[in-house]
């Protein structure tokens, strides 16, 4: 049995200017302790895929499809079942530490109350536990920090502190939420690392979100990458790093700064991602396509396996792609 | 408290930062005005109030210090509002016809709020943008002025001003006026700190037009919105202060009357039966403060260029 | 924490020398005062002033004995109109009367506002929001003068269940109709300011964050989102602290309570000076030290602000 199972899972959102379809038609599947990367520009859906498994979307949201945790139906369950399984069989990294920890609340009360919730312990039990973990992220110092506030922290801390809050009950499944955006470039890099680190130490499947396929490469086993609330492509990352089949995923790559090509110049995709209001008919992409033909702009092939746990959505074959 | 700070500063950066883009907020602003519906109604009972103020001296039959010997002594009896006898509103006590008496407090308490509520503005326009727009020792200065003077307990201040100087209508005027500004001073300054730095305000520095100049050309007249819906938010602010002083019997003086006051004669003798001399006063004070009351707000959001 | 009121401090003490300097040098110049010549004074009140205020001085010096009297032995000085009577006797009289119903009626308006406000908004766009809503914006135009008669008019002439005025120690029923009068306005404006903040802290992303840590509704609203909601109603607690004190003015009229409002009105009428300036520095005074308070619990709620 698949950790977690997603199928056709749709979200839309009622707007006073119509309804916006965030997300359309997304399945895939994970298992205990893989790695699956969720890759797409900044309104692609990604994010609202992730608040759709753990029901937070905002109240105007509305999730559709069907995602099943161990075997359970999760999508639009009752409250209180949702309840038991947030934090301690999944828990979530947010984007944004600054934002996402409470500003006016002291670390060490933010984490507490998970474990006394969730496990019933006592305060100083929790707080034990919390230094704990604060040192497993490498939190130097971890026992007098944690009566810091998050703002008295650096900006890679405050998402180590977010990242040892979401660790505190084992939970089976971690969905990462652009963890590394907010932050510098080689407090980026180290996250990673903790990232990898900790997976292998706690053996959890984790989902990554991200909107830069350079911090897939190496960590996650599974990409999905998300344009206009659609699949593109979908499978193993080696494959799809050394073979993209979808211009979208192309282009993507190309916008990959590299190290070892010093003359070479970045290429950007041109155009902005699609307004979501007017949702278009056919490929979302197609405005920015160097591929595009007139079929694109009515329809969009579906979602299609085109190798062994290779799925691509284009109206354009493998070989028209040069 | 009707005027929301946080709200107006939101507004006042929306705004200018629509400005700076080329973008004027007033273009679809009167079409979205006249879509809020609680905002034209409260339009049309300013309308309606106005006209009453204006136009509602030709309709009385009496003056407004004509004393009624009819009905003196028998007002809870006679004094009542019947179309036959002419006191459309009734009488007051001292059998004065009440209709003329309202239609004055409307002038009044409305000319108090309007001159009052301009004042603080200009005051506070003016003094916001200097400060903002001069910056560095003398901005310090000055806002640290303003941090002073909100300290002070404004309405006792005005009274004691009122006593010194004499309660008269100028002075009330003044006094109300210049308790207000303060507020509209750091906003004003906030947002001419934005506008400071922006190519046109610096081209014009360039070919050398005065500072003076540049802030009554230039900067204020960006400011526009934020002034405007300020100012609409200030009018009722300004009728509660004068009601309330002149229902303390401290703003104008008889034969002059204004809502404030008449509240207080109707209050001081509802007990003997004569409820109309409370009701006539009060419907007009209150319809008039909701009035504008919603009329600012449904000008704020038509000008809040961030809704669309 | 310490530092932050050593700052706020060092603001809020010019401001009282510059208020009793303003209001000192206000009353010099008023016309018909007792420094003028004008207005004949009974010898004894100019021989209370004339002990107090050295008359024969030069202005600075006697700008400077006031200073001194008023900071180092708070004593006001007597009154221009009784002539066996001082401003402190005045104050101690009228002022324990204000500060019972004002404080009563402040807390009041605190507790039904943010319990409203939190209210309307934790079930919003629900009629209890809609209610809660037309309550606060009606009583926007219902200030202190207004609700005072209306509130007489029904429990008094109407009902007959409560007296019309007095105070008689502060007796319940003596205390329900000033406090309501006074409160009604503030309160309708916390519960706006209480609302809308809310909405907003709801929508936060910390709060988003604790949902996903399964914690109950509950605990999210009281332990989450109250404390950074009630940052708008803690500043707007300044203001409204400055005009209940001004409302109480209207309360000591309409309801004959006895407080320090009647006498201010009272003085003004007849041109007390020293009641009146004695009153307006008490107000200043009270104001900037409760300014201070309400610094202080900004800072508690939010740590940014402590450095």
């Amino acid at each position: 049995m698949a950790l977690l199972d997603v199928q056709n899972l749709s979200v839309s959102f009622k707007t006073n200017d119509g309804v916006v379809n965030a997300v359309n038609d997304v399945s895939f599947a994970m298992d205990a302790g893989q790695t699956l990367a969720i890759v797409g520009e900044s309104g692609s859906g990604k994010s609202q895929t992730a608040f759709a498994i753990l029901g937070l979307l905002a109240q105007n949201g509305i999730a559709s499809g069907s995602v099943k945790f161990q075997g359970n139906e999760i999508l639009n369950a009752p409250l209180s079942t949702l309840n038991k399984i947030r934090a301690a069989d999944i828990a979530m990294v947010f984007q944004d530490p600054m934002t996402s920890l409470n500003p006016y609340m002291r670390v060490s009360d933010q984490m507490v109350e998970v474990l006394i919730h969730h496990k019933g312990m006592s305060k100083t039990e929790a707080i034990a536990e919390s230094v704990k973990m604060l040192d497993a992220v490498k939190i130097p110092d971890a026992a007098a920090r944690v009566r810091l506030y998050p703002h008295e922290f650096s900006g890679g801390m405050r998402q180590r502190v977010m990242i040892a809050m979401s660790l505190l009950c084992k939970p089976k499944l971690l969905i990462a939420d652009e963890p590394t955006t907010a932050l510098d470039v080689t407090v980026q890099a180290q996250t990673m690392t903790l990232f990898s680190e900790i997976q292998s130490e706690f053996g959890m499947g984790v989902i990554l979100i991200t909107h830069d396929l350079g911090v897939v490469a190496g960590f996650c086993e599974e990409v999905m990458v998300l344009y206009g609330g659609r699949v593109m492509e979908q499978g193993p990352t080696d494959p799809i790093f050394a073979t993209p089949s979808h211009p979208y995923t192309r282009g993507l790559l190309r916008a990959i700064p590299r190290v070892d090509q010093l003359n070479a110049e970045l290429d950007t995709i041109p155009g902005s991602p699609p307004n979501m209001l007017q949702a278009p008919k056919g490929c979302p992409f197609e405005p920015r396509c160097q591929y595009a033909q007139e079929d694109c702009v009515q329809s969009l092939r579906p979602l299609t396996e085109f190798a062994t746990g290779r799925k691509r959505a284009c109206n354009r074959e493998l070989e028209e792609l040069i | 408290m009707l005027i929301e700070q946080d709200k107006m500063e939101n507004l006042a950066d929306a705004m200018v930062a629509a400005e700076v883009k080329g973008r004027s907020p007033w273009v679809d602003a009167r079409k979205r005005f006249f879509n809020n519906k609680a905002a034209v109604a409260g339009l049309i009972v300013l309308i309606c109030v106005g006209l009453f103020a204006f136009l509602g001296g030709y309709f009385a039959k009496f003056s407004n210090d004509e004393i009624d010997f009819m009905v003196i002594g028998q007002v809870a009896q006679l004094g009542g509002p019947s179309i036959s006898s002419g006191h459309y509103f009734g009488t007051d006590d001292l059998g004065r016809d009440m209709f003329a008496r309202v239609v004055q407090g409307t002038q009044i308490s409305l000319m108090v709020g309007v001159v009052g509520a301009a004042i603080a503005v200009i005051a506070g326009t003016l003094y916001g943008a200097t400060a903002g727009y001069v910056g560095g020792r003398i901005d310090n200065i000055m806002m640290r002025i303003v941090d002073i003077l909100m300290a002070i307990p404004y309405m006792f201040v005005l009274i004691l001003l009122l006593v010194i100087f004499g309660r008269s209508i100028s002075m009330l005027f003044i006094g109300i006026g210049l308790l207000s500004w303060l507020e509209m001073s750091r906003i004003v300054r906030g947002q001419t700190l934005t506008l400071k730095n922006k190519e046109f305000i610096e081209a014009a520095q360039a070919t050398g037009v005065s500072s003076f100049k540049i802030i009554t050309r230039h900067i204020v007249p960006n400011l526009l919105g934020v002034v405007a819906v300020y100012a609409t938010l200030l009018v009722p602010l300004m009728i509660l202060t004068e009601s309330f002083i002149s229902f303390l019997g401290l703003g104008v003086q008889e034969p002059l009357t204004s809502w404030g006051a008449l509240i207080s004669e109707g209050a001081g003798t509802m007990q003997y039966g004569t409820l109309w001399q409370l009701v006539f006063p009060l419907f007009f004070f209150v319809i008039t403060l909701f009035g504008f009351y919603f009329v600012g707000d449904g000008l704020r959001d038509a000008l809040d260029p961030k809704d669309r | 924490m310490l530092n932050y009121i050593i700052k706020r401090l060092a603001i809020a003490v010019p401001t009282i020398l510059v208020l009793i300097v303003f209001s000192f040098l206000l009353m010099h110049a008023a016309p018909g005062g007792p420094f003028t010549a004008e207005r004949a004074v009974p010898p004894e009140i100019l021989a209370n002033l004339e002990a107090k205020y050295g008359l024969d001085q030069p202005l600075y010096m006697q700008i400077w004995t006031y200073i001194k009297n008023v900071v180092f032995h708070f004593d006001f000085g007597p009154s221009f109109t009784y002539k066996d009577r001082t401003v402190n006797e005045i104050i101690a009289q009228g002022f324990p009367i204000t500060l019972t119903y004002g404080s009563v009626a402040f807390v009041f308006a605190v507790i039904v506002g943010v319990s409203l406000g939190v209210t309307a908004a934790i079930f919003h766009n629900s009629w209890l929001d809609y209610l809660a809503v037309g309550i606060s914006i009606g009583a926007q135009v219902l200030p202190n003068f207004v609700m005072a008669p209306i509130l007489v008019l029904i429990f008094t002439l109407w009902l007959g269940w409560l007296p019309g005025g007095g105070w008689e120690n502060g007796e319940v029923k003596f205390l329900i109709m000033p406090v309501i009068a006074l409160s009604t306005s503030f309160m309708a404006s916390i519960a706006r300011i209480m609302r809308s903040s809310m909405l907003e802290v709801m929508n936060a992303n910390h709060i988003r964050t604790a949902r996903a840590k399964g914690l109950p509704t509950r605990q999210i609203i009281f332990r989450h989102a109250l404390k950074p909601a009630m940052l708008p109603v803690v500043s707007y607690l300044g203001p409204a602290f400055v005009s209940m004190i001004t409302g109480s003015v209207v309360i000591d009229m309409f309801f004959s309570t006895g407080g320090i409002g009647l006498f201010f009105v009272n003085a003004a009428l007849n041109r007390d000076y020293s009641v009146m300036m004695g009153i307006t520095i008490l107000i200043g005074v009270l104001t900037i030290l409760f300014n201070l308070v309400v610094d202080i619990i900004y800072a508690w709620i939010d740590p940014k602000i402590r450095y």
